[in-house]
């Protein structure tokens, strides 16, 4: 899936399928077991919650990748990270803070944080050999 | 205790050469000059002794020091770029410079274990430097350790240097940006002076006309310090 740089979303964004981002988001996205790419065009403000993120435009806001999160060079971040791996490349931007130990450990209940309606349900350990739920819906989301 | 023993108390979560490196690859190799350093391994050890440590980084991000720090060694990293602040700042002067230091940092009193300045205080002027030590007084934690480069000649330099962490023993120095020149060669007896807040543990004279010292934050000095 592809949001072209012309595409500016403010909202929250959810989806079960990797994700590059062109465009302009402001709000919240969440592609909990994909790749989400922020393309050199790519402008976003919100917080950032998928498998993989890679970086190459701008992030403002924290992100957190239960997998690995990957700042290219030109790629800009300032926000917190959380994720067990972090990469950062020497033309890279970054303000913030890295915190790779909680990532390993805690990464997914960080995800499911704002679902405040199911605060007893425990969380998915992030990098099980279990499957994971597929997204029933298996589109994005985009609200208002 | 040895380092192995230290990087054992870790559970085993140092990684050997041989085993992939999840930051080094998007890092191109650079050349940088190969440099000794006798207080970092001080200053991890201080790190590791404590659960959880929190580390203040006030140089540019660099891929390999965040894997080192955050991976190897289990550190939360709080990157502050303040050469990258000194080089937008560069019109201000010393008086405003110290008013930008004194707003500059939202961490809570003794919330950061550990503090890697560099030799940022030798591209300061005198009031600048005092805020900022008296800012990274206040963010260290009691026992936490603040580790700093200071230069023992005078250099026409007008490069910043990023200090790659290879090992324990050796940094690698790269040169980068165009930038403000030293200001002043700082003597012994100045450093102490500014960090007053702090107790020297370790100090080292280099060959690479450098001397790193070490400083702690003892417990009888922790109320002491306001901020300045």
């Amino acid at each position: 899936m592809h949001i072209g740089k012309s595409v500016v979303i403010k909202g929250e964004l959810n989806g079960s399928e990797d994700l590059t981002i062109e465009g302009h988001v402001e709000g919240k996205i969440e592609l909990k077991d994909h790749v989400l790419t922020i393309g050199s065009n790519g402008r976003i403000r919100a917080a950032v919650f998928a498998k993989s993120v890679i970086v190459l435009g701008e992030v403002v806001g924290n992100v957190t990748g239960t997998e690995k999160v990957d700042i290219r060079d030109n790629g800009s971040v300032d926000g917190d990270i959380v994720s067990p791996r972090v990469a950062i490349a020497e033309g890279a931007h970054f303000r913030g803070s890295v915190d790779m130990k909680r990532g390993g450990t805690a990464a997914a209940p960080k995800v499911e944080a704002k679902a405040e309606a199911k605060p007893a349900a425990p969380a998915p350990p992030p990098a099980a050999g279990a499957a994971p739920v597929a997204n029933p819906t298996g589109t994005q989301k985009v609200g208002a | 205790m040895g380092w192995g023993g230290l990087l054992g108390k870790l559970g085993g979560r140092r990684t050997s050469h041989d085993e992939e490196n999840p930051v080094a690859p998007s890092e191109p190799p650079s050349p940088g000059t190969q440099c000794p350093t006798k207080a970092l391994r001080k200053f991890l050890a201080t790190l590791t002794s404590r659960p959880n440590p929190v580390l203040l980084d006030l140089g540019p991000v660099i891929g390999p020091n965040v894997s080192f720090f955050g991976e190897q060694l289990g550190c939360k990293i709080l990157v502050e770029d303040l050469y990258a602040d000194l080089d937008r700042q560069r019109a201000l002067g010393d008086e405003a410079l110290a008013d930008f230091f004194k707003r500059r940092f939202s961490q809570d009193d003794r919330s950061v274990d550990g503090i890697l300045c560099w030799d940022l205080v030798d591209f300061l002027p005198p009031l600048a430097a005092q805020t900022l030590a008296a800012q990274l007084t206040r963010v260290l934690a009691v026992d936490g350790a603040l580790l700093g480069f200071f230069s023992t000649a005078a250099s026409r330099e007008t490069t910043f240097t990023k200090f790659v962490v290879a090992d324990e023993q050796t940094l690698r120095h790269r040169p980068y940006g165009p930038t403000r020149t030293r200001s002043r060669v700082l003597q012994n007896r100045d450093i102490i002076k500014l960090f007053e807040g702090l107790r020297v543990s370790d100090s080292f004279l280099l060959q690479t006309h450098l001397r790193e010292i070490l400083f702690r934050k003892p417990a009888y000095l922790a109320g002491s310090t306001s901020g300045a």
